[in-house]
């Protein structure tokens, strides 16, 4: 079984702030990132090969060199290849635009059994990239998925999160699933892992590699316009709590005694 | 200061590791007195706690830089667990990788690094502490086994291990040099343990006497010769220094970041700690003295694994690493005020902590003693 893991490296936006004034993201000086959702996505994977060994996980990403850092994580976790879609040729594309781009990477890596990605990046928050790419590809296409069943028969039986419940749909391969973090919690990379995926080859393709156009990727094949960008104003310093009542009640005297009010 | 890229994917794990897995937990260890098996299965299986022993016998067959950032971040949020790292994958594999047979590493090192076994390090005994030569414990030749009676005491693991790697005198008249190293099972006949000792800090980790009343210990479990003991004890506590420096450095840091934030939130006189110059004085301290620890642990680090014998670097690395720990941890609760002194606020676990590690694996006066040997020419 092959299944390809469609990862973005992305700035931390725990750490990110917004200059007030060209109400543009700050990335200087902010570390890059495993996408959280792609790291789920990634999970399920590696999970499916812990049952499976013969599985190949294959992570694709289209970003700028440096995305190659995110990618040798992704190795250190346990995969077992790397791709980086990397050309000028694709700087400022939009999500149609990528998706033109990965859909031409997982053509060329051939006999995928599935595609996983995660629901969207934190950076973007479109949750576009992956059902365009799966459209694209012509294979059916299930979003939010909070928990996947491999069964014998070549299908998938999952689970797709829904604000007040889930769905159970099965889909046969080859199929894209885009994962929410409520899917699992991703591993740590383990100290052996780190060391080989130091030494191990990431695949580079440009668009030459690629069965694309140059008129089907980067800024102008973008139909996306941003007209204008802003920050919506802060709700206040909210803690929620969480737990039983007595847990919470807990916390709670805790945060009083920890802020000198009792 | 620049580390290479696997090491910095390391730290970056081991960070998400201790958020994700240790938030909450320093505080429930301290009072338990007991690390959740859940948290040393992920140890194992990540081998985060067999970073150094080779791969070949089930560990990450990586350097000391990669042990000393497992031991800095771990033990920046709980000593306690840095403790129980350092027991087995330095003191205890360290002997067994230098020194072992290959038959004795399939049969105690491989599980080991698997987490199938649990070890400990015996060689402190109620008369002999810093003067490590004056142990009692005897190994008798009985042609079939040697004969092991002794007691030996503050032995990290102790009650759950499955085997010790216990130093006896073979031969009481050639000194040190009589000293051999044995490993000894704990379901030997005559092998128990005392009673569990009530610590200051580290009172996550479980502390014991070993008691050896005429265990039978097979040929086969000596270790590196008869009489070579004395070498191998040092030259394990040579190298494991590094890990107890770096576990020094974290817990420093731990106590930094409670300074940090805690000066940040409390307001005296209308404005926060941290707005008086007392304050940021103290803090500049406490981080340049931390920062200066850490150069001289990656320094001994980055010497063994460059080939070089790091016993000036890491007894240097020792020393001040566990002082600036006290110091620090000393000036962070003073900077908390009363509030330090409340178990509320993780600084008095911390303060607590800090104090064994300018005493175990070699005093500061011990380490001193060392650097001193190499400085001054005879």
């Amino acid at each position: 079984m092959r299944i390809i893991v469609c990862a973005k490296q992305v700035p931390d936006t725990t750490e990110v702030r917004i200059d007030p004034k060209t109400n543009t993201l700050i990335r200087d000086g902010v570390p890059s990132i495993l996408n959280p959702d792609d790291a789920n996505a990634l999970e399920a994977a590696l999970t499916i090969k812990d049952k499976l060994p013969d599985t190949i996980v294959s992570v694709i990403s289209m970003g700028p060199p440096q995305a190659e850092n995110m990618l040798r994580e992704c190795l250190a976790m346990g995969a077992d290849e790397a791709y980086l879609i990397s050309d000028r040729a694709f700087g400022g594309s939009d999500t149609w635009a990528t998706s033109n781009a990965l859909a031409s990477a997982c053509r060329k890596l051939k006999d995928y059994d599935f595609i996983f990605g995660g629901r969207q990046a934190i950076d973007g928050d479109t949750a576009q990239v992956g059902p365009q790419t799966a459209e694209k590809l012509g294979i059916p296409q299930i979003t939010y998925v909070q928990d996947i069943v491999l069964n014998d028969d070549n299908t998938v039986t999952v689970q797709r999160q829904l604000e007040d419940g889930y769905e159970v749909i099965k889909v046969k391969s080859p199929a894209m699933l885009t994962a929410v973090k409520e899917l699992n919690s991703p591993r740590y990379m383990s100290v052996d892992r780190i060391f080989e995926a130091m030494k191990m080859d990431i695949t580079r393709w440009n668009i030459n590699d690629l069965d694309v156009s140059p008129t089907d990727v980067g800024l102008k094949a973008s139909p996306t316009r941003v007209y204008k960008s802003f920050t919506p104003p802060a709700k206040g310093n909210s803690v929620m709590l969480e737990g039983s009542v007595k847990d919470m009640v807990e916390q709670l005297a805790v945060k009083f005694k920890h802020h000198h009010i009792i | 200061m620049i580390l290479k890229k696997e090491h910095e994917l390391l730290r970056k794990t081991i960070r998400d590791f201790v958020e994700r897995e240790m938030s909450t937990y320093p505080d429930e260890v301290d009072k338990t007195g007991k690390i959740p098996e859940e948290v040393i299965d992920k140890l194992v299986k990540y081998k985060f706690i067999s970073s150094i022993i080779p791969k070949e016998y089930g560990g990450a067959g990586a350097d000391y830089v990669s042990y000393a950032i497992i031991m800095e971040e771990i033990s920046r949020r709980c000593a306690s667990t840095g403790t129980y790292i350092t027991a087995g994958s330095s003191l205890v594999a360290l002997p067994l990788v230098n020194f072992g047979t290959p038959e004795q590493k399939e049969k105690y090192l491989r599980p080991l690094a698997e987490g199938k076994y649990v070890g400990s390090f015996g060689l402190t005994e109620p008369g002999a502490g810093s003067d490590a030569g004056a142990g009692q414990t005897i190994a008798i030749d009985k042609g079939e086994y040697y004969e092991l009676s002794g007691r030996k005491c503050f032995i990290t693991n102790a009650p759950i291990c499955d085997f010790a790697i216990i130093s006896a005198m073979t031969d009481k008249s050639k000194g040190t040099k009589g000293i051999s190293t044995f490993i000894v099972e704990s379901k030997w006949d005559g092998f128990s343990v005392g009673a569990h000792e009530d610590k200051m800090g580290i009172r996550g980790t479980e502390t014991s006497d070993i008691i050896l009343d005429k265990v039978k210990v097979p040929k086969s479990n000596l270790l590196g010769g008869e009489g070579r003991g004395f070498k191998i004890m040092l030259n394990t506590l040579d190298y494991g220094r590094i890990g107890v420096a770096a576990q020094a450095l974290g817990v420093a840091q731990g106590a930094l970041d409670e300074a940090i934030k805690y000066t940040q939130e409390r307001i005296q006189f209308n404005r926060p700690l941290a707005k008086f110059q007392n304050t940021q004085f103290t803090i500049a301290d406490m981080a340049t003295k931390v920062q200066a620890a850490r150069l001289l642990v990656y320094d001994a680090a980055m010497k063994k694994d460059s080939g070089g014998v790091p016993g000036l670097e890491s007894a240097m690395a020792k020393y001040y690493a566990a002082e600036t720990a006290n110091e620090v941890a000393y000036k962070a609760l003073q900077l908390h005020g009363g509030y330090g002194y409340i178990k509320d606020y993780p600084i008095e676990r911390i303060y607590r902590d800090a104090r064994i590690l300018s005493i175990y694996e070699g005093t500061s006066q011990v380490q001193q003693m060392v650097i001193a040997g190499h400085v001054i020419k005879k």
